[in-house]
């Protein structure tokens, strides 16, 4: 008997210190939006709520069009969006907190110097499938794509205007470092990862090369600059101009202290101005 | 009191399992709801995000994946075992069995990188693309092998003396009393473990995911690339969302049965230990 009293007073306490811990939270900022934006989002929204303790921080996925959708209702504070703004879209405001690219990887040793538009296509869609036809040594092409809801394999597609049930890999990999990896171990391979990992590894002497697409240098730096095709900007987006957390919010989300969590996420930082 | 906590440990395990059964079924629910389950057998493609949901493949390679590698490792695992107890001197059967031992702890991730940077490039020189049903069965072989190799030792160790001693009685050959009256009298110990093993080679992730290719088609040949149900689940779940995510809940379902059917598959054999 009296053990189930003292399990009744325990469940109470903790009932109590429940409500009083979500009345100390006193202000609440939700996001929704794309999947590729909001990992980045949720480790930002983390080191806010470190820094503004009783801010709650809620992230939540579900595209780019979700996130439009649901500033524009007020569901959410602010919408996260993986691509530049419509014209459609100037009722809202929208805020660029990272770049992302991606470049074609192929290995040191391949004497492939550049590749097409209309190259790489015919190379995912199994059309050419030996290095011979563009140029290079005479051996198959290893194609490797990324698994299927990656961010990195849709900013492909919706480039080189392809459905992912016409690419024919060879090879399916899951993340950036997995990718560079099976490039560096098959001399006849061809794949794409975030520029940032790419850039990182092969400065680091891991065998790969990264081609330019027509014709500009797949780099960091030409990302930034918004010269590199193969990119996107990362955004955030608001109803009406920010003001009070939401704008402290989208303040951090730009500022330098979470360049270190854009780049461990393979984006390219914006320049602080 | 020693009952009653005993008997709550017990129910907690038990509500776990089924927690996590019924979890798989109610979040693969809505997709079973509105898609046909013909679906995972007829569609021409695994392509969640365009509405194709072809599982059969993924099954398949997580069949062959999982078969190819129990057809190298039990002989493999069975001539160690005997080796340790029957054939090496003392000092080497120690010593041998340490390594084995040893193989068993090696973490999975690590079988998985050994595999991508050494194994696949070698394969690759054979034959491209490298990453293929025969890179992630001889990975699996490598880490059930001291599965089957451990449990089937200690069958082995646990066959009585007197077996033998009438058995060397009788003038038996060594192979002939191994052949006659060990198999028989460790059959249970040896095919427990080998039931353990293709569990475990059934529901290995990672390894396999760094080395199998991971494309979903039925292989020609041992030198195209397959993936598996648990490979499908690590692969995709990260940015799945809606039906897609469901999906990949289904393939965790499929992953749980194979692996009920295992396990009672070894209960039944353990049933019959003595027939």
């Amino acid at each position: 008997m009296l053990g189930s009293k003292k399990f009744l007073v325990f469940c109470l306490v903790f009932f109590v210190l429940g409500l009083m811990s979500a009345n100390a939270i006193s202000q609440r900022l939700v996001l929704t939006g794309s999947s590729t934006v909001a990992p980045l989002v949720g480790e930002i929204a983390r080191r806010f709520e470190l820094l503004n303790p009783g801010v709650r921080i809620d992230v939540q996925t579900g595209g780019s069009s979700r996130g439009i959708n649901d500033t524009r209702n007020g569901i959410a504070a602010i919408g996260m969006v993986s691509r530049a703004l419509r014209p459609s879209e100037n009722d809202l405001h929208g805020f660029t907190i990272a770049l992302d690219g991606i470049s074609m990887i192929v290995h040191a040793k391949n004497t492939v110097s550049a590749l097409s538009r209309q190259q790489v296509i015919d190379i995912y869609t199994g059309r050419i499938t030996n290095w011979k036809a563009v140029g290079g040594s005479g051996a198959r092409i290893t194609v490797v794509n990324k698994a299927e809801g990656r961010s990195t394999l849709e900013l492909f597609l919706s480039h080189f205007k392809l459905r992912n049930s016409q690419v024919k890999p060879h090879i399916i990999i899951g993340d950036n470092p997995q990718g560079i990896k099976t490039i560096a171990g098959n001399p006849n391979a061809i794949g794409y990862v975030s520029i940032g990992a790419a850039e990182y590894e092969a400065e680091r002497g891991v065998p790969i090369r990264l081609l330019p697409l027509d014709g500009v240098d797949a780099s960091v730096a030409n990302v930034r600059s918004g010269d590199f095709p193969l990119s996107r900007q990362l955004n955030l987006i608001t109803r009406a101009p920010p003001v009070g957390l939401s704008q402290r919010f989208i303040e951090f989300a730009r500022s330098e202290q979470v360049h270190d969590l854009i780049e461990a996420q393979y984006f390219v930082p914006i320049e602080a101005n | 009191m020693l009952n009653s906590i005993l008997r709550a440990g017990a129910v907690i395990s038990a509500l776990v399992m089924i927690m996590i059964l019924l979890f798989l079924v109610v979040e693969s629910w809505p997709v079973l709801t509105h898609i046909s389950p013909l679906q995972f057998f007829t569609d021409d493609s695994w392509h969640p995000l365009e509405g194709a949901y072809l599982l059969m493949p993924i099954l398949a390679g997580t069949l062959y994946a999982s078969i190819g590698a129990m057809v190298l490792a039990i002989p493999l695992g069975m001539a160690s075992a005997l080796f340790i107890v029957y054939y090496a001197p003392p000092y080497l059967a120690l010593w041998y069995k340490r390594l084995i031992e040893l193989l068993a702890g090696i973490p999975s991730v690590v079988f998985g990188f050994w595999g991508l940077t050494t194994l696949v490039p070698l394969i690759n020189q054979i034959h491209p693309p490298g990453a293929s049903l025969l890179a992630g069965i001889l990975i699996l072989t490598l880490m059930i092998l001291p599965t089957i190799t451990l449990t089937a030792y200690a069958a082995f160790v646990a066959v009585p003396d007197e077996y033998l001693r009438n058995a060397t009685a009788l003038g038996m050959s060594r192979w002939g009393m191994i052949r006659g009256v060990v198999f028989p009298a460790a059959r249970a110990g040896v095919v427990a473990g080998i039931i353990l093993a293709a569990g475990r080679a059934i529901g290995e992730t990672m390894a396999i995911l760094m080395v199998a290719g991971n494309v979903v088609q039925y292989p020609d040949s041992l030198f195209d690339p397959i993936r598996t149900l648990a490979a499908n689940i690590a692969l995709e779940m990260a940015y799945a969302m809606g039906d897609h995510r469901a999906v990949l809940f289904v393939s965790g379902l499929t992953l749980m049965f194979l692996v009920m059917v295992l396990s009672s598959m070894a209960g039944w054999l353990g049933k019959n230990r003595h027939a």
